[in-house]
């Protein structure tokens, strides 16, 4: 077992709940499986950590050619919310946590959650903006510090 | 797989050291495992968990993830941690002597 992974960085870089939920996934799996995990969310991944946000996190319905349905149907008024609700019920079902509820259970584990500097200054959020399980707002070069050693996985 | 003595007793563990036979394991072989874990001691929260896990086994066919074992075994996620620092769900089964759970949340 000399080549087993210890440490994984882990950036999610998306705002939607197919962008969202991979990265929590593999973070909380790291950690059960005693690996060392850090997320890092930059862009509009940082809706996921945003207080008013985090709760309304939604599917990609438009440009999202897996759901299989014509992209015009996707941009109607109301289908995002409506796919959301069905994927969030089929998830429930399933006991798959609510993205919150995902997020704290993994900073309870252990792992460390961060935002991007850039992104923060970029939307004009501050800490107070961020849920307060996010440890620290840092840099690209911060990120590099933090991930030294480790495995880094974009999502 | 590969046999190993745990409180005197011949047992088959797998290569990543899981009991291929949970029905061989006995509650006076936990310490002796829990040491190879690096547990020093059990406390009665490592017990707690240890008996949910192969409750859950036993009823369920596999042992319970992280997630299950916050909700269900009355111990918190970050006391799960504290009690098991390399992995709860994982290293908790190789002390129970059930297979590795299976379950990505």
């Amino acid at each position: 077992m000399t080549d087993a992974i210890t440490k994984v960085s882990i950036i999610i870089s998306k705002g939607s709940l197919d962008g969202v939920y991979p990265g929590l996934i593999m973070a909380n799996g790291a950690r059960a499986e005693g690996i060392e995990a850090n997320l890092f969310f930059t862009f509009f991944g940082l809706d996921a950590i945003h207080k008013a946000r985090h709760e309304h996190i939604k599917m990609a319905t438009v440009g999202n050619p897996g759901l299989h349905m014509p992209t015009m149907l996707g941009g109607i008024p109301g289908i995002s919310t409506a796919l959301t609700h069905f994927m969030n019920h089929k998830m429930e079902k399933l006991d798959i946590p609510s993205i919150p509820e995902f997020i704290e259970m993994i900073a309870d584990t252990g792992a460390g959650l961060f935002a991007c500097k850039a992104s923060v200054d970029l939307f004009g959020l501050e800490k107070n903006d961020l849920i307060p399980q996010v440890q620290d707002i840092i840099t690209v070069g911060e990120f590099y510090e933090k991930a030294a050693g480790g495995q880094i996985i974009f999502t | 797989m590969s046999t190993a003595t745990i409180a005197d007793t011949p047992v088959e563990l797998n290569d990543e050291g899981f009991f291929v036979n949970p029905e061989q394991w006995t509650e006076s072989m936990a310490d002796e495992l829990a040491r190879r874990e690096g547990i020093d001691e059990l406390t009665s929260a490592h017990w707690t968990v240890i008996r949910f896990m192969r409750s859950e086994y036993f009823d369920k066919g596999t042992g319970p993830t992280v997630r299950v074992l916050g909700k269900s075994s009355g111990i918190s996620v970050k006391e799960l941690y504290q009690l098991f620092p390399k992995g709860p769900a994982k290293v908790a089964a190789r002390i129970a002597g059930i297979p590795k759970p299976r379950g990505c949340i």
